[in-house]
């Protein structure tokens, strides 16, 4: 990780001597912005955490985001070229003594930025916030610039450099979710945390005269995680199970001190190794 | 030779404006003549070299809009490539020659006159470089369109905070202004290739574009006034247009990026690599078409001094970005600055220094600065390291940020390699037409500070002092 606070962890011990380590390994100064907030008061707020103490790497999420979202799949001559498509992407690092390292996991998908640099720099204004903090694309405005992706400091932006679907089997064709629009060649695309099951769902509890129940919707990432490390919902009912979360302890924001206000955090990592597996250290940053 | 006062002296016998050879007679016939002579063999070999590659490069643009811009070299970290960077390269070169025309105007620098026009003509030619490389580096190119605020069924406008949207408005305006300020000055010299012309055709063309010039008092005095308003426009465009380019990068978060030395780093970049590209098309122009007596061995070392002035600017901007990359205390930051000088692209680096830092201090001697050919060597090393460093700053700070398991490597293919090369074509492409069909040296302005302008010429010197303000007046 070369020494930078992206993956956060403690062993029990500092965990009880310091409980907010993990808030305390980025210093910063005050976050300030040029821009006036969004109105964030009313309405959905959709945020997400992720546990990546229950993080096990298995990268399900990735897979499930793929056939949710109808993600091309490109190949490995143009992976190898660095055009994987994936919107949740599963970053491994090695830890501790190159020997023998430890590894760490972090599921990265968009992280809805609430001061995101992706929407600033957009010329044609495709890609800009919703009112429920979704950091939405509009492919059909998309020209492709791609300079949101060069100005996400997350790299989850994804572009279609080919006409990926031309040449698809009629077979994957059936496949698509046919609530997700194909992607052209040349625009951006990347997370937007399942918007077509959030506005399903949205649509269902208005006709039932009624607010969306926590843990009603689940992302497709959250939906096939085996070890439930990813909880989403609405972060504007302090009762919602993401709102706890994120008055954990644990809870960081990854590259948070850049003050783009992802909406997405992290839970940091515990460990507490059996006394003949001592020796480990966590990396200091 | 390059105040106001030796310029005065120098207007008496003005050795490195015209040579002291010329009467208005031989001056309009030297230039006029190579519009009007049979194209010399060599022309045809260029303008076929050139051609050629302006086909390389409507063929890659052919095939970029059939296939996507996925057959360049691009990936995830590194969205911009060469593309970006021959756009800014090519923006760069385009500003020495407003500098020369607009800013050495106001300045009063009189020995500009025999190199503006062909150094406006270049500015022109490579903002049209530099143009083409934003409208085609966009995914859907049918769509570029999307960038101008135009009102649409849509109801959408662009977004106004983008500094892309600044380019665009920025470049376009250095466009347009350059384009008239350019043809407002030609109009004189255009009228004079009208009047020579023999052939219908010509009388015709050259006809049409002087605008129905008569040379008259009154069409010198509105001349003069608005070409003296254009070059009022010009010259804060010579800051004002790098200085956007430089917020494409300095407004982002990337580090490498997201510097405020940027705007300043940037023009001075710019007016170094423009210099040194009228240098090297000057250097082969005088020889080719025989005007080594209005191109002087005054001009390139005036020229050169530039160069020195402006390599050893940028120099400090590459030291100065390096102590704050340190100085500000950012982790992301201070390994960017370490990752370019010792990284993957240390090469690019390390090119980009021993080009635009290193190679022009040999300028420090008169005797290096007033060598023909070392000075051609080193316009184009200094071009080269110029077009590295627009490498360096786009490509070494994209391909490691802030996350390392987002970490690239970008590798151009052959269809970024062919269409830089082709928008090199289409710049020598327009410049040859140039030489041979319009007056490449400013006729009318040379006259006006030849002693044969001068009110008091044949009358002896014992008025020179008496002659300072006609003399200012006659070139303006």
């Amino acid at each position: 990780m070369d020494g930078r606070p992206i993956v956060r962890e403690a062993d029990l011990e500092e965990f009880k001597r310091n409980p907010s380590f993990a808030r305390e390994m980025a210093e910063h100064p005050p976050l300030k912005s040029i821009y006036p907030d969004h109105d964030y008061s009313r309405g959905y707020q959709w945020g997400m955490v992720i546990d990546l103490n229950a993080c096990i790497g298995c990268g399900a999420c990735t897979i499930a985001c793929q056939s949710e979202n109808n993600i091309p799949i490109v190949g490995k001559e143009q992976v190898s070229r660095g055009r994987e498509m994936h919107w949740i992407r599963n970053d491994r690092y090695y830890v501790g003594d190159t020997d023998n390292p430890q590894i760490v996991h972090q599921p990265v998908a968009c992280q809805q930025c609430e001061n995101a640099p992706c929407e600033e720099v957009c010329p044609v204004a495709a890609t800009s916030h919703d009112k429920e903090g979704l950091n939405t694309m509009n492919y059909n405005r998309c020209i492709g610039t791609r300079y949101c992706s060069n100005n996400c400091p997350y790299k989850v932006r994804r572009f279609n450099f080919f006409n990926y679907v031309k040449d698809m089997p009629e077979v994957i064709r059936m496949a698509q979710n046919p609530d997700v629009t194909v992607r052209s060649r040349g625009v951006m695309e990347k997370c937007t945390f399942c918007i077509q099951r959030l506005i399903r769902t949205k649509r269902n509890a208005k006709k039932e005269n009624r607010t969306v129940k926590d843990g009603e919707i689940q992302t497709a990432c959250q939906q096939a995680c085996p070890a439930k490390a990813i909880y989403f919902g609405n972060i504007n009912d302090p009762e919602s199970n993401v709102s706890i979360l994120k008055t954990n302890d644990r809870n960081y924001e990854l590259l948070g001190e850049l003050n783009v206000r992802p909406r997405n955090s992290y839970l940091a990592k515990l460990r507490n190794p059996h006394p003949l597996l001592k020796g480990y250290e966590p990396d200091e940053v | 030779m390059a105040n106001g006062t030796e310029n005065i002296a120098g207007y008496s016998n003005p050795e490195h404006v015209a040579g002291g050879k010329f009467s208005f007679r031989s001056l309009t016939d030297k230039i006029s003549g190579i519009t009007e002579r049979k194209t010399p063999p060599v022309w045809f070999v260029a303008f076929g070299a050139a051609s050629s590659l302006l086909l390389v490069l409507l063929g890659s643009i052919g095939y970029l809009v059939w296939e996507g811009v996925g057959i360049w070299g691009l990936n995830n970290p590194v969205g911009w490539g060469w593309a970006i960077i021959n756009f800014v390269w090519w923006v760069g070169i385009g500003h020495a020659g407003t500098l020369i025309s607009a800013v050495l105007f106001l300045f009063r620098q009189k020995w500009r006159t025999s190199i503006n026009r062909a150094a406006e003509a270049m500015t022109i030619f490579a903002v049209i470089c530099a143009l083409l490389f934003p409208g085609i580096h966009v995914g859907r190119v049918w769509h570029a369109y999307y960038m101008f605020p135009l009102p649409s069924q849509m109801g959408i406008w662009p977004n106004f905070k983008s500094p892309l949207l600044w380019d665009v408005f920025a470049v376009g305006t250095y466009f347009t202004v350059s384009t008239l300020f350019w043809y407002v000055g030609l109009i004189p010299d255009l009228a004079t290739l009208r009047d020579r012309a023999t052939s219908r055709v010509r009388q015709l063309v050259y006809g049409f574009l002087s605008l129905g010039w008569l040379g008259s008092n009154r069409h010198w005095q509105n001349y003069e006034r608005a070409y003296m308003i254009l070059a009022a426009l010009s010259t804060p465009l010579v800051l004002s247009v790098h200085s956007v380019v430089s917020f494409d990068f300095a407004t982002s978060v990337e580090p490498g990026w997201h510097t405020t030395i940027f705007p300043p780093y940037f023009v001075a970049g710019a007016i170094f690599s423009g210099f040194a590209m009228v240098l090297t098309l000057m250097l082969i122009v005088r020889v080719v078409f025989g005007l080594t007596e209005l191109i002087t061995l005054k001009h390139i070392e005036l020229m050169n001094k530039i160069i020195l002035v402006t390599g050893m600017l940028v120099g400090y901007a590459y030291a100065m970005e390096f102590f704050i990359a340190w100085y500000s205390g950012n982790p992301y930051e201070r390994y960017v600055f370490i990752n370019r000088a010792t990284g993957p692209y240390a090469w690019a680096y390390w090119t980009m220094i021993s080009c635009n830092v290193i190679s022009p201090q040999l300028f420090w001697w008169k005797k290096l600065r007033t060598n023909i050919p070392l000075t051609f060597v080193i316009s184009i090393v200094v071009n080269i390291g110029m077009w590295f460093e627009r490498f360096v700053i786009i490509v070494t700070s994209l391909h490691r940020d802030f996350l390392p398991s987002s970490w690239g490597y970008f590798r151009p293919t052959v269809v970024d390699v062919a269409t830089y090369m082709g928008s090199i074509g289409l710049f020598m492409t327009l410049f040859l037409l140039f030489i041979r069909w319009v007056p490449s040296i400013a006729m009318a302005e040379i006259k006006g500070v030849l002693p044969e302008a001068d009110p008091h010429y044949g009358h002896g010197d014992e008025h020179a002092h008496a002659a300072v303000g006609v003399a200012a007046k006659a070139e303006a």
